[in-house]
C-alpha cells in the first residue's frame, strides 16, 4: 500500500506554546483520513504544515514522496495539493470565475487551460449559474463550494480540507459529502478535519483524535467504537420521573442507578441524565422500565461522538 | 523561468495579472483620480506661483524648473500606494497571500509580483504625466528638450522599483494599517518638497550650504536631479551617481523586501 503523508515526531510550537507536541501518523494513498479534536487540538496546524503555508517545527514528515522539513520541496510538494483553508480567503474583488482562473494560473496552467479548468470545476460545485458573480455578493455555502473549487485547480492527488461543512446547511453539506465521495474515485487522498462526528464516521475510513497537540486515538471509526466504548448507549432521563413526582423516592432511585450502573460495561452520570454503554441494549432497558418506570429511557447505537467525548474527556460537565 | 533569489517569473506575472484584473473592475475610481494629483501641482504651483517667481530658475520659468520634479514625485506615489495600503490589506485583511502560499507559489514570487505591479503602477502614472509635459512643449514651454528624454521612462522605473520596495519593506514591519500616517505624512511628504522639485538646493543661503549634502541621503533626491537632467540636460558625472546611488538601494532592497515578507508571512 502506497503512502501518501508519514509524519514521525512531527512538533510545532509558537514561542514556548507547543501546538503540535511529537505526532506520529501515515496515511494511504486514496483514502480519507480524518483529523478530529476539540478546538485549540493542533488540527489547523497539522494541516498547515502538510500544505507547506507552516514550516515543520522539528520531527520528520513525507509528503508523497517528499521530505517537508527544511523546506527545500515546497513547490515541488504544493504542485501536488489542493487546500480547502478554514478561513475564507478567497478573492473579494474578483468574480467566481476569476477567483479560479488566477488560481490555476499559479499552479502552471496556461491561459486556455486556465478557463476550461474554470468551466469544470464550476460545474463539479455545481455554481456554473453564479460564474461571473462577485465573491461578495455569494451565500456562505457557496463561498464554501468555491473555496473547495479552487482546492482542486491544481488537479491534486491529495486534498486537505479544514473543515469544508462548516456553516453550511444540511442539502449542502450532503452535497459536498457527494462532491468528496467523487474525488475519492478519482483516487485522490483527502485529509479532512471536521467537528461533525457523523461526517467523519461517514466520510473517514481511517482518523486520528488529537488533544493538546497529541494524538490521542486513532483507527477506523467502527474499530475506535469498537475499542473505546460498547456497541450501544441507553439514555436515561431521570429527572423525567422525579418531576413527576410518581417515580420512587430519591433513595430507591439512587438503589436503581446503581444496580443500572452496575449491568453496563461502563456508565456516565450527569446531573439528571445517565448514560449506560452496554453491549446488551435490550436487557437493559426491560430493566430500566422496572426499576425507573417514569424515566425517559433511549436505547441508540454508539456513535463516533461517544468515543470523542470520551477520550478528550471533555464531555457534558464543561 | 527562474530569476535569482528563487523567484519563479511565472508565478509572480500570474499575481500581476490578478491585479491588472481587479483594476480592470475599478480603474475610473482607483487609477483616474491619482493621476491628476501632479497635474494639479504643475498647474497650481507651475502657473500660480510662477507668476510670483518672475525670474525664473537658472535660465528656466518656474513652471519648466519644476515640471521634471514632478515626474519623479508621479512616479514614487503611483508606486507606494499600491506597495503601501493595497499590499497590506491584501496580506492583512483579505489573507490573499495566506491563499496564494497555500499554491505552489512562494513568498518570494508574491513579493515580485506585487513589485512588479507597483512599478507598474508608478510608470503608468509616470508616463501619463509624461504626455503631458510633451503637451506643454508643444505649445512652447521648454519642458521636455533633451534627445536623452527618450531615457525618461527608464528613469521613472528605477524611481517606481525604488519606491516600491521601500513602501514594502514599511508594509512588511508593520501590524497595524494605522502606522501608514507616519509613512505618508513624516516621509512621502517631507521628501516631495524637499528633493528639489520646488526649489533649488544648491543656495548657499539654504541650511548653511548643506541642503544639497543633506538631500544626497534620501532617495527622491536622486530621481528629481536625474529626471531633470533626461529631460533638459546638461548630463554630468553627478547624473551617473545618482542613478547608481538609486540601484544599490533597489539592489539591497531586493534581498531586504522576500526576507523580511517571508518573516512577517510564514510562521
Ligand atoms: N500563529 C500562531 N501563533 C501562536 N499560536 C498559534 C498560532 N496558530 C495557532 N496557534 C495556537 O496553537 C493551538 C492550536 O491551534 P489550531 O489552529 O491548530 O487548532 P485547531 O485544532 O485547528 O482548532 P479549531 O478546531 O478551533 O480549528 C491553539 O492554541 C492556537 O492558539
Ligand atoms: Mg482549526
Amino acid at each position: 500500500m502506497d503512502v501518501a503523508i508519514k509524519a514521525t515526531g512531527l512538533r510545532k510550537s509558537y514561542g514556548d506554546f507547543v501546538a503540535v507536541d511529537g505526532v506520529d501518523f501515515e496515511i494511504p494513498k486514496g483514502v480519507c483520513f480524518g483529523f478530529l479534536g476539540p478546538n485549540g487540538a493542533g488540527k489547523t496546524t497539522t494541516m498547515r504544515m502538510i500544505y507547506r503555508a507552516s514550516p515543520v517545527g522539528d520531527g520528520s514528515l513525507e509528503i508523497l514522496g517528499h521530505e517537508a522539513a527544511g523546506g527545500r520541496n515546497d513547490r515541488k510538494i504544493k504542485q501536488k495539493i489542493g487546500v480547502v483553508p478554514q478561513e475564507d480567503n478567497l478573492d473579494q474583488e474578483l468574480s467566481v470565475r476569476e477567483n479560479l482562473e488566477v488560481f490555476a494560473r499559479f499552479y502552471g496552467l496556461d491561459r486556455k487551460q486556465a478557463k476550461a479548468r474554470a468551466v469544470e470545476l464550476l460545474d463539479f460545485v455545481r455554481l456554473s449559474e453564479r460564474a461571473d458573480s462577485k465573491v461578495l455578493e455569494l451565500s456562505g455555502g457557496m463561498k464554501r463550494r468555491v473555496l473547495i473549487a479552487r482546492g482542486l485547480v491544481g488537479a491534486p492527488e491529495l486534498v486537505v480540507l479544514d473543515e469544508p461543512t462548516t456553516g453550511l446547511d444540511p442539502q449542502a453539506r450532503i452535497n459536498l459529502w457527494e462532491r468528496m465521495r467523487d474525488l475519492k474515485r478519482k483516487e485522490a487522498t483527502l485529509i479532512l478535519t471536521t467537528h461533525y462526528m457523523d461526517e467523519a464516521e461517514q466520510l473517514c475510513d481511517s482518523l486520528v483524535i488529537m488533544d493538546k497537540g497529541k494524538i490521542v486515538a486513532q483507527g477506523r471509526p467502527r474499530d475506535l467504537i469498537r475499542q473505546h466504548v460498547s456497541s450501544h448507549v441507553v439514555e436515561i432521563e431521570i429527572a423525567a420521573g422525579r418531576h413527576a413526582n410518581a417515580g420512587p423516592s430519591g433513595e430507591s432511585a439512587a438503589g436503581a442507578i446503581a444496580e443500572l450502573s452496575a449491568l453496563a460495561k461502563r456508565h456516565e452520570q450527569h446531573q439528571d441524565r445517565l448514560l449506560l454503554y452496554v453491549d446488551n441494549g435490550e436487557e437493559v432497558v426491560t430493566r430500566a422500565a422496572q426499576l425507573l418506570p417514569d424515566a425517559e429511557t433511549l436505547l441508540r447505537r454508539s456513535t463516533l461522538e461517544d468515543v470523542f467525548l470520551r477520550i478528550t474527556g471533555r464531555g457534558l460537565e464543561e | 523561468m527562474r530569476l535569482p533569489g528563487d523567484i519563479d517569473l511565472t508565478t509572480s506575472v500570474s499575481v500581476w495579472r490578478r491585479n491588472l484584473t481587479e483594476y480592470s473592475h475599478t480603474w475610473m475610481t482607483n487609477v483616474l483620480p491619482n493621476f491628476f494629483d501632479p497635474v494639479l501641482y504643475l498647474l497650481g504651483m507651475g502657473l500660480g506661483l510662477g507668476m510670483f517667481v518672475g525670474r525664473g530658475v537658472g535660465g528656466l520659468t518656474y513652471i519648466e524648473f519644476i515640471a521634471p520634479g514632478l515626474m519623479a514625485a508621479s512616479a514614487m506615489q503611483g508606486a507606494s500606494f499600491e506597495s503601501t495600503y493595497n499590499v497590506f490589506v491584501k496580506m492583512n485583511f483579505a489573507k490573499l497571500y495566506d491563499a496564494y502560499l497555500a499554491t505552489p507559489a512562494q513568498i518570494q514570487d508574491i513579493a515580485f509580483g506585487e513589485l512588479l505591479w507597483a512599478v507598474s503602477r508608478g510608470l503608468i502614472y509616470g508616463c501619463a504625466f509624461f504626455a503631458v509635459l510633451c503637451g506643454f512643449t508643444l505649445f512652447g514651454h521648454r519642458v521636455i528638450v533633451s534627445p536623452w528624454a527618450v531615457l525618461l521612462p527608464v528613469a521613472m522605473a528605477m524611481t517606481a522599483t525604488m519606491f516600491a520596495l521601500i513602501g514594502l519593506t514599511f508594509t512588511a514591519s508593520i501590524r497595524n494599517i494605522n502606522y501608514y500616517g507616519f509613512y505618508y505624512t513624516l516621509w512621502l511628504t517631507p521628501l516631495f518638497l524637499f528633493s528639489g522639485i520646488f526649489f533649488p538646493l544648491d543656495n548657499p543661503q539654504m541650511a548653511g550650504g548643506h541642503a544639497e549634502t543633506i538631500a544626497w541621503f534620501t532617495p527622491l533626491f536622486h530621481c528629481v536631479r536625474l529626471m531633470r537632467g533626461l529631460a533638459q540636460g546638461p548630463l554630468d558625472w553627478t547624473h551617473g551617481m545618482s542613478a547608481l546611488w538609486v540601484l544599490v538601494v533597489i539592489a539591497v532592497l531586493l534581498v531586504v523586501v522576500p526576507r523580511r515578507m517571508r518573516k512577517r508571512m510564514v510562521h
